[in-house]
């Protein structure tokens, strides 16, 4: 097990990178705690790929440091730092029985034949695999060898660190939603440092302490489930977490007001940073359909059960409202309320509001 | 524009795929049909599109019986959850390419495939191969197949579930706008239950090839006619109970409640009850509740909400609700049922009560 630091990293595949777009990794710098449940969350070619092959050892970097423990382990070929991996696509051995499959990374490292078979059984009822433990791997469904690629990544006690890379690709979606619980209760139980790879908001936010969201080969915002959606750092991660994402308006900044359309938007608190360009930032869950406030049009509204959302027009800008009870008809002219607690500031995608004591 | 689907049935050897259903999709409005996995919406799609011939009963478009024709000769198209392109052909070729086979004329095939091309916002791409395009665009591309040809009737299969959630929900978004208005029968298969009652329009339920309900997508929802078609439309999955029903009182296990509206006229006895996951809530709501202990055993956070499965007695219920909400899998947390949300169904598992409608306060 171990804590885990990434100093500077820099990462190019073009031989002599000097504009910002030649980096795949712009800046990383972050640190992992030992024992933590993390999660790289971000599109495909965001980066999150190259840092895992950088931490596994994969891949060096044009620049930085990766520290195990505080020790450099940044030129450390793969097989000595360490670390068990569970990529997309089950890597198994169809010949050989779950409970072999199982025990091979132990075996392998000479561990006791009775150490060996407590753990494996120990895995195995986990991963509630313990009736097939003598099949054949090659006679199990596909969602049941993935199973297993990940019991073979969990069954070593004495690795730094466990790496999924999109490990629920090939589960049938009426089994995602189990494996991804299960994976959480494992590391609640294994205590090992685990990192999560992954383009779905909730696989990410299911499974992980913290979520690293990544955009363009930077970090936008690491935090918990709860800072990601409360108070994105970045408007990117307003718009990827969430279904539907933060609203966006483009707003005028005078005297340290917010303007849209000319309207006062009331915001969170006092402003801090200044720049070329202002968005107002506020979640489709408060805002309210209302006597008062942005005039607007509504363009959609569809009821989903739980609750309604309502797309709505404002000048050329789209906002979402998520409202509980009546459901205004579309093309009626409404008003939109912001509630200003939940009203945020972004300037050049940056938050540039602080938190007025309230 | 109109099809039928006329007591059509769909054996394939001891198996019955469609039992007997007769169906019919109008041009002016969105038409889903929504199901599981094998519940028979691809066997529909197959048979109304022509690339199945059913095993009785007739197919018609606009008033002729179509049945034995060939795919080719009822002018339809077809979009699949796979992006199904032409690798070798450029953006631009692949969405003409329906058009080349009519032999229509080079200067309005430009036209078509550039009016298409801007509806599905693939302008700057049409110089491009697929293999260079996102998931996304690839699956514009296809759609912009679809609609060029001006066909009797498009068929979408799945059409966004092999798409990251944000690219799916902004395709989902525009769908209904760009197939509306076009004079085309639109059927749209998916067996996500909520992206039925965003797509809106009207929705076929249906279950192991039998036609469960029909209706305006969200009457459906509101007033499932049977258990069946309940738990064909909630996902998360609904919550059922056996529930007893006596006098003013309603008990579940050691849970009890009072009769509410339409419930108070039913005749005391047994009966089936459901609650849809986001009416049993781990804050205390704001209407009549009725608090209990569940034992937490999986939790789902999707960002802006959160979804916990516990047991409660010897059921696993869900619960679903904005927000995060800090779930220790293994541990008891208290949640709250709303009564007045309740469904009730009788032994044959129709429905005869329900509380009051989402949004009706």
């Amino acid at each position: 097990m171990a804590r885990i630091e990434l100093r500077n990293l820099r990462h190019s595949y073009v031989p002599k990178p000097s504009r910002a777009e030649d980096y795949a990794l712009k800046e990383i710098n972050l640190e992992w705690n030992d024992g933590g449940a993390y999660a790289l969350l971000g599109p495909s070619g965001c980066g999150k790929s190259t840092l895992l092959n950088i931490i596994s050892g994969l891949l060096n970097p044009s620049e930085g440091q990766v520290l195990f423990d505080d020790r450099d382990v940044t030129t450390l070929p793969p097989d000595t730092r360490n670390i068990a991996q569970v990529f997309q696509f089950p890597v198994i051995y169809d010949t050989m029985s779950v409970f072999d499959n199982l025990a091979f990374p132990l075996r392998n490292r000479g561990v006791a034949e009775e150490r060996v078979e407590t753990r494996v059984r120990e895995i195995a009822a986990m991963l509630e695999l313990e009736d097939e433990v003598q099949t054949r791997a090659a006679n199990l469904p596909p969602d049941s060898k993935q199973k297993i690629s990940m019991g073979r990544g969990l069954v070593r006690e004495d690795v730094n660190v466990i790496m999924f890379d999109e490990p629920l690709t090939v589960i049938d979606p009426e089994l995602k939603w189990k494996l991804r619980s299960k994976l959480k209760e494992l590391h609640q139980r294994i205590a090992v440092t685990m990192i999560y790879v992954t383009h779905d908001q909730t696989e990410a936010l299911t499974f992980a302490d913290e979520v690293v969201v990544m955009q363009d080969g930077i970090v936008v915002q690491m935090g918990t489930p709860v800072d990601l959606f409360e108070r994105p750092q970045h408007t990117f991660v307003g718009h990827f977490i969430g279904s539907p994402g933060m609203n966006l308006l483009p707003c005028e900044l005078r005297g340290g007001r917010a303007f849209f359309r000319d309207h006062p938007v009331e915001l969170e608190g006092p402003v801090s940073r200044v720049g070329a360009s202002g968005e107002i930032g506020i979640r489709p869950e408060f805002v309210r359909v209302s006597e008062t406030g942005i005039p607007a049009q509504v363009r959609k509204a569809a009821d989903i059960g739980r609750h309604v959302v309502v797309e709505a027009i404002a000048g050329e800008t789209t906002v979402n409202a998520i409202v509980d009870g009546e459901t205004p008809e579309p093309g009626s002219a409404v008003h939109l309320d912001f509630m200003p607690e939940h009203t945020r500031l972004y300037v050049d995608g940056w938050l540039a509001t602080e938190r007025a004591d309230r | 524009m109109a099809l039928e689907l006329r007591q059509v049935t769909k054996t394939v050897g001891a198996e019955t795929h469609i039992h007997e259903m007769s169906l019919s999709f109008d041009a002016g409005r969105f038409n889903i049909l929504l199901g599981a996995t094998n519940a028979g919406k691809s066997t529909l799609i197959r048979l109304m599109s022509g690339l199945e011939r059913p095993t009785t009963g007739e197919v018609w478009v606009d008033g002729q019986n179509v049945t034995g024709m060939s795919p080719q000769k009822r002018n339809i198209a077809l979009v699949h959850q796979f992006f199904v392109n032409y690798p070798h052909m450029t953006v631009f070729e692949n969405i003409a390419s329906p058009l080349r086979v009519q032999r229509m004329a080079a200067s309005e095939v430009e036209d078509r495939v550039e009016e298409a091309a801007r509806v599905l916002q693939l302008g700057p791409m049409l110089k491009r191969f697929p293999q260079e395009l996102s998931g996304g665009q690839q699956q514009r591309t296809a759609l912009a197949r679809a609609i060029v040809k001006e066909s009797k009737a498009i068929f979408l299969d799945e059409p966004l579930a092999n798409l990251d959630y944000k690219l799916r929900e902004e395709l989902r978004e525009q769908l209904p706008d760009i197939l509306a208005g076009r004079g085309t029968v639109v059927v749209y298969a998916t067996s996500e239950p909520t992206e039925a009652l965003l797509l809106g329009g009207a929705t076929a339920l249906l279950h192991e090839g039998r036609l469960v309900q029909l209706g305006p997508t969200t009457d459906a929802y509101r007033t499932p006619a049977t258990e069946t078609a309940a738990r064909v439309f909630s996902d998360p999955p609904i919550n059922l109970a056996d529930v007893v029903k006596k006098g003013d009182r309603v008990s579940l296990g050691g849970l009890e409640w009072n009769v509410y509206g339409q419930v108070a006229a039913l005749p005391d006895g047994p009966y089936r009850m459901g609650i849809r996951p986001h009416y049993v809530t781990p804050l205390e709501p704001s209407d009549v509740s009725v608090p209990f202990e569940g034992l937490v055993r999986i939790t789902e956070l999707s960002g802006s909400e959160s979804i916990a499965h516990f047991d409660i007695g010897g059921l696993t219920w869900v619960s679903q609700a904005p927000g995060v909400h800090p779930y220790r899998v293994g541990e008891a947390h208290e949640f709250h049922l709303i009564p007045g949300r309740c469904l009730y169904f009788d032994a044959a598992g129709a429905l005869v009560a329900k509380g009051r409608d989402h949004g009706a306060h």
